[in-house]
């Protein structure tokens, strides 16, 4: 390789070495400007073109608002809606957290025993591809409130792909590493946390990513689901409401908060994922060749 | 490269008492496919001897290891430790061995210095306790620049170190090595090697290693146990009388050639009896 290396630098070389590198720089920061300008003027010429159809061909507001119209909404109701967006934050991270802590809870105990394994693992791989729009109103005639409910039906969206992620990580267990930790005399307390959870690290965070946007789903599901259930109403809640009412300004100031959480968590969850996986893991390293 | 820390070990030479360190008696071993991988395999190894395990593949000599470090029982005979000074709760011999498998196996995620840690820290040594020990493992491998690096960015061959340096660090008095170097470009494999045997000279450790390299037990080794396959045994013991330290004269020497040659017509014989390879 180094042989290769003295050979060819030689051929590339400008007199004054230092030149190289500098059109690469430019090159890729204007590669990062282009990364949020491109977005950006798309999004732009896309309300652009959203406004003058709706001001130009008349469009009555009721079927499609402007979205000056979309943003006044926002900021008038913006009382009502951030109100409801608690609420739906509330059950999507409540259910996040449960899904965290029970999806590995149980890929811990499943990586154990074969026996525990065996007794929940089909029930899990059940529960999530029966949809859960449709088991939904069940679990909220057998759940004591509402809130509940809805946290379980966002728990039980949210929950697999962490448990099957999770699950895959600690089982890849290098088998080498097994053997050394074994002629080590380590416990399986010990095997656990120091290698099969961090084996397993990368594989859910993976899962978490998914899971993040699931539960928002989940949430979203459920109060459809539980409806005009009253004063708890989060943001899915509010869209129906604004849909009977016709209020479709409204409707769309809603789906904005919706989407826009989304992206949040999205972000959030691949923030975390970089934080822990940048020293070492292949997939957030930066390559150079 | 290397720094010999002189003081820490036994001079060169002074450790070999021939005394048996461990001892299979007549091990077969059964895998639960039906494989007979080893067959009433009998080996005495003297402390202090630094012998080869030399085979085709598929002649067992991983699995001889693996019984002697205890991953994996025997289908029957018995692996003895007569010098064993101390038992475990278990009752079972104390075997202080080290392992360095053939990939470096070095945990990903933990720096250098953490993946040197572990044996220690299994055994409950805080990493602040454990800081010396880890330096000076590292500099016999002479990777103490890189304590705080990731395995990802380490060569090949630096992988390798680390894990010779993790294998050495609970001062083991028998090193099992399986095919360490196998994956390794030839320099590094050299390298390497000398350095392998400068450690050895200075802390005299048993070594057992295991290679499909005739070229390699010949430089390294006092003693080759050549096997054959089909199944796993015991074909041929030979002794490499040549005096130590061994340098790159010694692997254009004469007698090099003439051990090279031995050993290689054994391994031909060893595949012969096993048949077809």
């Amino acid at each position: 390789m180094s042989a290769s290396e003295t050979a060819v630098r030689p051929a590339i070389a400008t007199p004054d070495g230092d030149e190289a590198p500098v059109p690469a720089a430019r090159a890729s920061r204007g590669e990062r400007i282009a990364r949020i300008a491109v977005p950006l003027t798309m999004l732009v010429l896309v309300l652009l073109g959203w406004h003058l159809y709706v001001t130009l061909a008349n469009v009555p507001h009721y079927v499609l608002p402007s979205p000056v119209l979309v943003v006044q909404s926002l900021i008038t109701d913006w009382p009502t809606l951030f109100k409801s967006l608690i609420i739906t934050l509330k059950t999507t991270f409540s259910a996040l957290g449960l899904a965290l802590v029970g999806g590995v809870l149980l890929a811990v105990l499943m990586a154990q025993s074969r026996l525990i394994e065996l007794a929940i693992y089909p029930y899990a791989v059940v529960l999530q591809v029966t949809p859960i729009i449709a088991v939904a109103p069940l679990i909220l005639i057998y759940a004591p409130s509402t809130t509940v409910a809805l946290l379980i039906v966002a728990f039980i969206v949210a929950f697999f792909p962490i448990l099957s992620n999770t699950t895959q990580g600690i089982r890849s267990t290098d088998h080498n590493l097994l053997n050394l930790f074994e002629l080590y005399g380590a416990t399986p307390w010990q095997t656990l946390i120091h290698l099969k959870l961090p084996n397993a690290l990368p594989y859910f965070l993976t899962g978490l990513k998914i899971a993040g946007g699931l539960s928002l789903i989940g949430a979203v599901v459920a109060e459809f689901t539980a409806g005009s259930a009253g004063a708890n109403s989060g943001l899915a809640f509010r869209l129906l409401e604004s849909q009977f009412r016709l209020n479709i300004p409204r409707l769309y100031a809603a789906l904005l908060l919706l989407s826009f959480t989304g992206v949040l968590i999205f972000f959030a969850s691949s923030l975390l994922s970089w934080l822990l996986l940048r020293k070492w893991h292949e997939s957030a390293v930066r390559r150079e060749n | 490269m290397l720094q010999h820390n002189t003081d820490a070990g036994p001079p060169a030479g002074s450790h070999k008492s021939g005394r048996t360190l461990v001892s299979l008696r007549g091990v077969s071993k059964r895998f639960s496919n039906g494989t007979l991988a080893l067959q009433n395999m009998s080996l005495d190894i003297a402390e202090g001897q630094f012998v080869s395990l030399l085979g085709p593949s598929g002649c067992g000599k991983s699995t001889v290891l693996r019984i002697i470090a205890g991953l994996g029982d025997t289908s029957s005979g018995t692996v003895e430790w007569p010098g064993a000074s101390s038992y475990d709760v278990t009752g079972k011999a104390e075997r202080e061995i080290g392992f360095v498998f053939q990939e470096p196996t070095l945990m990903p995620w933990a720096t250098v210095a953490n993946n040197v840690w572990l044996p220690l820290r299994l055994h409950g040594v805080s990493k602040k306790a454990a800081r010396a020990q880890v330096m000076e493992a590292l500099q016999m491998v002479g990777l103490e620049k890189f304590a705080d690096s990731y395995p990802r960015e380490l060569s090949g061959g630096m992988k390798m170190r680390v894990s010779i340096a993790r294998a050495l660090i609970t001062r083991p008095k028998l090193l099992l090595m399986d095919e360490p170097f196998a994956a390794l470009d030839e320099i590094t494999r050299f390298k390497l090697n000398n350095d392998l045997l400068h450690l050895w000279e200075t802390f005299g450790w048993t070594v057992i290693f295991v290679t499909h390299s005739v070229f390699e037990s010949v430089y390294l080794s006092e003693r080759i146990v050549v096997m054959a396959p089909r199944p796993g045994r015991v074909f041929k013991d030979l002794a490499i009388d040549a005096p130590y330290p061994r340098d790159d004269a010694f692997r254009t020497s004469t007698v090099y050639n003439e051990y090279c040659r031995m050993a290689s017509d054994a391994l031909h014989g060893a595949i012969a009896a096993g048949g077809a390879a």
